[in-house]
């Protein structure tokens, strides 16, 4: 191959010595942009600050980083794509969408990488960096050119844009500069408020220098007036009077202030991407509200500073991913045993082992419900938005505290780091825990009074005068005796499992998306909600019968499942794990595994439940849902 | 709130009330015959009488083997979690409730092999906390497996050759961990001594470390029979901030000066060399104490609602 280079596509925006352009706007009901640089060249803050002014402006808003898998790949490759993909819309907005309208790109790899996911648009307007095009280094000017013929299969529209050359009139260090000219080219497409982007500016950079404020601006500013003065189209997409007043944040920013909502007085981790971001902002504001970070030497270690402090009457949760969530399982099991309340909560990534550290996926689910050894009953839930990440920390406190027992919260890598709007919670006294009663206890009392019909009883909390005794995960009794004998193992084994019962009545049964009978219910659970629901709704429009469920608890079920499966010819789980594809070589019928929540219901239910599931490491698009949707539809219903 | 209702009630309904070494005994110990445990257990509960210490606010928490089951065999507060894990407990109990004494006891096994993790990161943290080894260099509860601190050569159901390796020292191991602030040795057959250092370990402040020689009938008879017969392989490290027993000055004629706030001799001393040394090897009582470092203000409920809507007002759209 020679080292000539090709030369680079015409550009076909208008160029810089012409005249203000003739401007087409498109008014549409929603739009996805995705900004992709390298890593570390700030275009998931551009990103970000894009998402929250367009929640600010009251337009629906869901965001999905794209993370990198090191933290300073080589520059210029498609592994260093880093950045953020944000759908906004008209109405509320529930997922990622399929593929993105509006691209800025910072090089021609991190784009090329874009592409070879399928994750633009057919007709996609790409805003791309041009100096690659003209680099001083041949192997540069090559790199760009073949991934201009690669690219050029498809009928992207490309504008080239001089992002460094304009930075550098504004700042010396360009390369850190160009995600604000970048915000500024987007704010102008889309007609986005510029004080407001100021504000969030300002706030970003509220700990660091004004000159760093100053040049920020000044680089957003550059950025609107260069897109002014040559793009030919702005994008509208009008936004809705919210009726009540909403906050937008990340789902892991969610759970953090959940668990300050909730009353929580400890989280204890060790660092686990995805999971980490939510101790970040912890450990910068919890103390204020009388909370406390502990880091611990690692992930066994956390579960049992959080079972100590819950033993010790305080309110502890440990937060993890599934490589710490396996190491947490003794203490689980002890939790459960000694039936001191506990909340875990797994930020699920890629399994198995250290699998895909930033990439989401629901594999946890079973290792969740029946990672211990023996009977260990507990309560598994799963937040479906971030909002659900704010309030299931307050439902799991309670619980664990009603209950003596151990609740597991599973979100994902897609809630943690996706940004939505939604509505202000309205915190009040009742959500936070009381504190324990510390007064003497009754003569006689004993530490596990549980009620045969219910299993539950009251808690016992060191400081009690006369309520001394030693929890064991040994078998006990109900005065923590320890005892081998089958009488006392089982009886403990029936209390502790009847309280899941117990609970489990107090449940309503899930609503159903769409009618309530028909001939295909797709069963969801997680993150996927926005992504079913939007897919089962052009399906509906297409004229399938199909609706939806989503689950909130895992373990124990909802009610009335079995009922609402009959209503329907087929039922199918959506999930992101992995299954078996029922045609593949030596998989038959009897051999299959399948997706985690199907086993569950398959099981639970003797229901013959099929489903459709992926592990693409990103969250699942709803075109795709909708052609496992169409694909799925039992056939003689079909016209 | 918690602490204040504790420190309300640890003055109020049982102030005049004098405990006596009845009053923290539970279950009978069940333990071998002649196994060290029961004398540990009894300089323990001596320390509580003497201390005055409320059943109430006084937590025992172990891991899982023979040593493990002694809080079942004491009248206070109990914690018999699971192997090798009593130290993050015991952080977590102390961490959110200082107002509670708290104790840990644990195995070899325990402490310095699958625990051994939490045992450097506690000696860093500097919890103030008393954590009794209780070393008899052998996994007893489940009969007789080498243990990171059995003599190299004693045959065990796993190394029948015998170990295979030197043993670890856990004196040397502790004092090597920077922020360490308590180490001592002592030995169950010494009650006095014994129960002098324990009682200077619980009035440390920070992580009080004392590994108890013990012996085990059962599976490792020999290992401290020379000491136990021959008082001459003992050497007592005598200070006035160790510990001081003048009733065993007679009988163990060994004896050297050691200034416990030396670092440097403290190394020395834990290094082996045939003699067996019992004392207070280091102390510093200056150290930061990890639930001190971590005191965070307590906050009412109209605070921390008033405080949370601050923050969702930065989330605001
Ligand atoms: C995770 C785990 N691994 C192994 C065991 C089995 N086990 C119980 S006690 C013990 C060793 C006990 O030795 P040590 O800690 O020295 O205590 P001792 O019985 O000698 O007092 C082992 C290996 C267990 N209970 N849990
Ligand atoms: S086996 Fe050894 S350590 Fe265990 S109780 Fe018997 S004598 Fe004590
Ligand atoms: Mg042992």
């Amino acid at each position: 191959m020679t080292m000539a280079p090709s030369s680079p596509p015409p550009p076909t925006a208008a160029s810089s010595q012409q005249a203000r352009p003739e401007r087409t706007i498109l008014r549409v009901p929603e739009h996805t942009v995705e900004v992709v640089s390298d890593s570390g060249e700030g275009a998931q803050k551009c990103a970000q600050i894009f998402g929250r002014v367009s929640a600010k402006m009251g337009n629906g808003v869901w965001t999905v980083e794209i993370i990198p898998a090191e933290i300073q790949p080589p520059a210029r490759t498609p592994e260093s794509a880093s950045g953020n993909r944000i759908r906004i819309g008209t109405k509320p907005v529930t997922n990622w969408g399929d593929h993105a309208d509006v691209v800025v790109a910072f090089n021609e790899q991190v784009l090329l990488h874009r592409h070879r996911l399928g994750a633009l648009a057919e007709d996609a307007i790409i805003l791309i960096e041009d100096q690659w095009a003209t680099h001083d280094d041949p192997d540069i000017r090559k790199a760009w050119a073949d991934a201009m013929e690669e690219l050029g299969q498809r009928s992207y529209r490309f504008i080239h844009v001089p992002m460094e050359e304009q930075c550098l009139t504004v700042t010396d260090t360009p390369r850190r500069g160009k995600n604000m000219f970048a915000l500024g080219l987007l704010a102008w497409i889309y007609s986005r408020d510029l004080d407001k982007i100021r504000e969030l500016i300002a706030q970003e950079f509220r700990k660091k220098a004004q000159a760093l404020y100053d040049s920020n601006v000044a680089l957003l500013e550059l950025g609107h007036r260069w897109a002014e003065e040559h793009l030919d189209f702005r994008i509208q997409v009008p936004a809705i009077e919210a009726d009540r007043p909403r906050v937008v944040m990340n789902g892991n920013q969610a759970l953090a202030l959940g668990a300050i909502a909730a009353g929580m007085e400890l989280c204890a981790m060790y660092p686990i991407t995805p999971a980490t971001s939510a101790s970040h902002y912890l450990s910068d504001i919890f103390e204020r509200f009388g909370g406390l970070v502990h880091q611990a030497e690692d992930e066994i270690a956390a579960a049992g500073v959080a079972v100590g402090a819950s033993f010790a009457g305080k309110v502890a949760f440990a937060i993890t991913s599934g490589p710490g969530l396996a190491l947490k399982t003794e203490f689980i099991g002890l939790a459960v045993m000694t039936e001191i309340p506990l909340v875990v909560v797994d930020v699920q990534r890629g399994g198995p082992s250290t699998g895909l550290p930033t990439k989401v996926e629901q594999g946890d689910l079973l290792a969740a419900l029946f990672g211990q050894p023996g009977d260990a009953p507990h309560v598994v839930l799963a937040p479906a938005t971030m909002e659900e990440c704010f309030l299931s920390m307050t439902t799991a406190r309670r619980i664990a505290e009603a209950f003596r027992c151990v609740v597991i919260v599973l979100s994902d890598a897609n809630l943690a780091t996706g940004v939505q709007p939604f509505p202000r919670p309205e915190v009040n006294e009742q959500w936070l825990a009381q504190s324990p009663d510390l007064g003497p206890v009754r003569e006689g009392l004993r530490p596990y009074e549980w009620d045969p019909e219910r299993g539950l009883s009251r808690r016992v909390i060191p400081g009690q005068p006369g309520g001394m005794h030693t929890v064991t995960g040994l078998s006990h009794d109900e005065w923590s005796h320890v005892g081998y004998t089958p009488d006392v193992h089982e009886r403990g084994c029936v209390m502790r499992s009847r309280k899941l019962a117990v609970f489990q009545q107090m449940l309503r049964p899930p609503l159903v998306h769409g009618d309530d009978a028909g001939d295909l219910l797709i069963v969801g659970w997680g993150s996927t909600l926005g992504a079913i629901e939007e897919a089962v709704d052009r399906a509906r429009e297409e004229g399938v019968a199909v609706s939806s469920v989503h689950l909130r608890f895992l373990s124990p079920l909802e009610p009335g499942l079995k009922e609402i499966f009959r209503r329907f010819k087929k039922v199918m789980t959506v999930e992101i794990n992995y299954s078996d594809e029922p045609n593949d070589p030596y998989i038959t019928d009897e051999n299959r595994r399948r997706g985690q929540l199907c086993w569950l219901l398959r099981a639970q239910t003797l229901v013959d439940i099929e489903c459709w599931t992926r592990v693409p490491g990103e969250p699942l698009r709803p075109g795709q849902i909708l052609q496992a949707i169409r694909g799925h539809v039992p056939q003689e219903v079909t016209r | 709130m918690i602490d204040q209702a504790c420190s309300l009630l640890s003055c109020g309904p049982d102030e005049d009330r004098e405990w006596t070494m009845a009053d923290y005994e539970s279950a009978a110990a069940r333990w071998c015959p002649g196994c060290g445990d029961h004398a540990i257990l009894t300089a323990a509960q001596r320390l509580l009488e003497t201390e005055q210490l409320p059943p109430e606010q006084t937590v025992f928490i172990s891991g899982i083997g023979c040593a493990s089951r002694f809080p079942h065999y004491m009248n206070t507060y109990g914690f018999h979690g699971i192997h090798g894990r009593a130290l993050p407990v015991a952080i977590g109990v102390k961490l959110r409730r200082p107002d509670l004494h708290v104790f840990v006891v644990m195995g070899d096994g325990d402490c310095c092999s699958i625990g051994a993790a939490h045992w450097i990161h506690t000696l860093r943290y500097n919890p103030d906390i008393v954590a009794l080894l209780l070393d008899n260099g052998v996994y007893g509860l489940t009969k007789n497996q080498t243990s990171p601190t059995s003599p190299k050569g004693k045959a065990s159901n796993t190394q029948p050759r015998g170990a295979l390796l030197p043993a670890l020292n856990p004196l040397s191991a502790t004092l090597g961990v920077t922020n360490a602030s308590f180490v001592a040795q002592t030995g169950d057959w010494v009650p006095a001594h014994l129960y002098a250092t324990l009682l200077a370990a619980y009035r440390h402040r920070g992580f009080a470390f004392v590994r108890i020689l013990q012996r085990c009938p059962q599976y490792t008879t020999d290992l401290f029979e020379g000491a136990v017969r021959d008082p001459g392989l003992i050497e007592l490290l005598v200070h006035p901030d160790g510990v001081a027993v003048s009733e065993l000055e007679r009988l163990y004629k060994n004896q050297v000066r050691h200034d416990p706030a030396d670092l440097d001799a403290a190394r020395r001393l834990a290094e082996p060399d045939g003699k067996i040394r019992l004392g207070v090897f280091y102390r510093n009582d200056a150290l930061p104490v990890y639930e001190e470092t971590r005191a965070v203000p307590t906050r009412s409920h109209a605070e921390k609602l008033a405080l949370l809507n601050t923050e969702l007002d930065r989330h605001a759209v």
